[in-house]
């Protein structure tokens, strides 16, 4: 290998630059850490049902208790066990937040090149189209929409797979008019391309990364909104291994006891900070990709 | 273009954009079964389970979907929203009833995430590099990362539950008293933190004042980072510029230079996304005001998402998204006037 491939050079050198940054070194092994917390979900807290993303409870008691030797982190309202829960939501929250991204990516892409690379009517109409969706604000128009087809997981994947794929479009449209113009496309255009190969093999390629830097953002995002859609009551039903049910579960419980007023943190505290970890990590590393990519930063 | 066609163009535009809203509500209203729709054509609730068939014939909710849309658009602009069963009355009104306790919110909210953002995004882009831009930097991801719901439990707990100070709901009961039933207080704007000032009620205002200062850190903690970012990396770009460098030959010093030359051009695209801004306010509105017990448009949202209260679900949607609309048009014309290369390309 004494003559490398530019592009695995190029790859080798922008991983280089990846860890060499202390913040995207910390997002990548939080990513990391709950994709293998997700895997092991079934060897690290065996499922007690058929269906593993149900919680299981000891007891009807509505009071949370504090972490002990059989629930290491404690349990919810109505006894759940918090750790099973939060594991199996690492789970849920991946299988979310990968099929919604991978879904509006989908969508994103393919009206982002229709619409960039044909222009004219095709691309004002694609165009107006994410001005509406961009109008209305995002949480909003998913409550609207899970209200409108009915409430639950399903129906929070749904929505969120209608409502995303918006901003994917824009970002690819605005890179294709720069690329479009570019002279090795003209070259492919001379050299008779049909309009499908030149889009898939010379534009897309190289607008890709700039989308793919906002899908690791968005999957932060995404899991944020189903788990406030959760919170709100809209998402999945109570006992289900979904981060966002699991915080509507403690929101009873901010005041303590007279005695001890941080009776119950432990229920308020884990599940909100395992969220926001998860969010920080996705959001980490698409700062850090972005840096590395954006090739007015990388040389310097 | 001259700015006189700038702006019919988009006002035409804007038109555009307000059909394609009211069509997008029209189809989710679509998806329901039309039992569920009488809520939006009816002005009370007396409506019995008997009454539905002969309803939804009334309101022809069984037509061709045009005809049912252009009735609907005609019923908007006389003012018929239907009416709301969490409010307990026709939409309209309830809306006017929640409508100043979100604005007054905003009215503290939007000026500090403002500041926050560019003040620290500032900070952040002069001293690049630094320990503070740094500080800042880890400021403004952990803010995009922390769920609005989460942010604002931890915030009761610590201040309500553990410190017993920053009770939720907007007023107290004394206040509520005064504020819905004392016959010498005048409701001028009907946000009660300016009531009580022009009232001269200082305890009204000190207990509405004191009951927004959780909710509203929690909005700035959340809503402020998009801001800081942003302003961080068009305030290095600023700096730059040629013209910061023939500035600091002619010997401007260092205030001078951020002050006038580079903050005032590295403002210019925060303007442009107060519209994104405002959109995001709106939907941490529906998860601050639910949590810190507000009675507002974002609580009346909330409520009514899980109550099925269709009437004002999309009511709200509509009214978010026309104000959405018209507010981008307002910011792209200043912009527009202030920076002519925008309306010359």
């Amino acid at each position: 290998m004494k003559t490398m491939h530019p592009r695995l050079r190029e790859l080798a050198f922008t991983l280089r630059r990846f860890l060499k940054n202390p913040l995207s070194v910390i997002g990548l092994s939080l990513v990391v850490i709950f994709g293998l917390i997700a895997l092991l979900a079934p060897v690290l807290e065996p499922p007690k049902y058929a269906d593993p993303y149900k919680i299981p409870h000891t007891g009807f008691h509505i009071e949370p208790s504090p972490p002990s030797a059989a629930h290491p982190l404690g349990t919810m309202q109505q006894q759940y066990d918090m750790l099973y829960g939060l594991v199996w939501g690492t789970r849920s929250a991946f299988r979310i937040g990968v099929l919604v991204v991978a879904a509006n990516l989908f969508i994103g892409i393919i009206l982002g090149v229709l619409a960039g690379y044909f222009g004219g009517l095709v691309d004002e109409v694609i165009m107006r189209i994410t001005d509406i969706f961009f109008a209305i604000p995002f949480l909003v128009m998913a409550m609207a929409l899970v209200v409108a087809i009915g409430r639950g997981l399903k129906a929070v994947v749904v929505v969120l797979i209608i409502l995303g794929w918006p901003s994917y479009t824009r970002v690819l449209r605005s890179d294709i008019l720069v690329t479009r113009g570019k002279d090795f496309i003209l070259a492919a255009r001379a050299s008779g391309a049909s309009h499908l190969r030149i889009m898939f093999t010379h534009i897309v390629p190289n607008a890709l990364y700039s989308v793919l830097i906002l899908a690791s953002l968005n999957i932060g995002t995404t899991i944020l909104t189903a788990a406030a859609l959760s919170f709100l009551g809209l998402g999945s039903e109570t006992g289900t291994a979904d981060w966002g049910q699991i915080i509507s579960l403690c929101r009873s419980w901010i005041v303590g006891t007279p005695g001890n007023r941080f009776a119950y943190w432990y229920t308020v505290f884990i599940p909100g900070f395992v969220i926001s970890l998860f969010v920080l990590g996705w959001n980490l590393m698409g700062d850090a990709v972005r840096d590395v990519f954006d090739p007015r930063m990388r040389r310097r | 273009m001259s700015l006189l066609a700038y702006i019919v163009r988009r006002l035409l535009l804007m038109v555009l954009v307000l059909i394609g809203v009211s069509l997008l509500v029209f189809t989710m209203m679509m998806l329901l079964p039309p039992g569920q729709r009488v809520a939006i054509y009816v002005t009370n609730d007396r409506v019995s389970p008997a009454m539905m068939d002969a309803l939804i014939a009334k309101y022809g909710l069984n037509d061709p979907a045009p005809l049912q849309y252009f009735r609907w658009l005609r019923n908007l602009l006389h003012g018929e929203f239907g009416y709301s069963i969490t409010a307990s009355s026709p939409v309209l009104k309830g809306f006017a009833r929640f409508l100043p306790v979100t604005l007054e919110l905003v009215l503290y909210a939007a000026p500090l995430i403002i500041l926050t953002g560019i003040f620290l995004g500032t900070l952040g882009a002069v001293r690049k590099d630094t320990a503070m831009d740094h500080v800042t930097r880890v400021l403004a991801i952990v803010g995009f990362s922390l769920p609005t719901f989460w942010l604002g439990l931890l915030l009761m707990m610590i201040f309500y539950g553990f410190l017993g100070i920053f009770p939720p709901g907007a007023l107290s009961t004394d206040v509520r008293n005064i504020v819905f039933s004392d016959p010498t207080w005048h409701p001028y704007t009907h946000l009660v933190t300016i009531d009580a000032i022009l009232n001269w009620r200082w305890q009204v205002f000190w207990d509405a004042f004191y009951r927004m200062i959780l909710p509203t850190l929690n909005l700035v903690v959340i809503n402020s980072a998009l801001i800081m970012r942003l302003m961080r990396s068009s305030m290095l770009e600023a700096l730059g510029q040629d013209y910061m460098m023939t500035a600091r030959a002619k010997g401007a010093d260092r205030k001078t230079l951020f002050r006038r030359h580079a903050r005032r051009n590295a403002m210019l695209p925060v303007i442009t996304i107060s519209g994104i801004t405002f959109a995001e306010l709106m939907g941490s509105m529906v998860i601050t005001e639910t949590i810190f017990d507000r009675k507002g448009i974002g609580w009346w949202m909330a409520q009514a998402a899980l109550q099925l209260d269709v009437a004002a679900i999309m009511f709200d949607v509509l009214f978010l998204g026309t104000i959405y609309v018209v507010v981008n048009l307002v910011v792209d014309l200043i912009y527009a006037y202030v920076d002519p290369r925008v309306r010359l390309s």
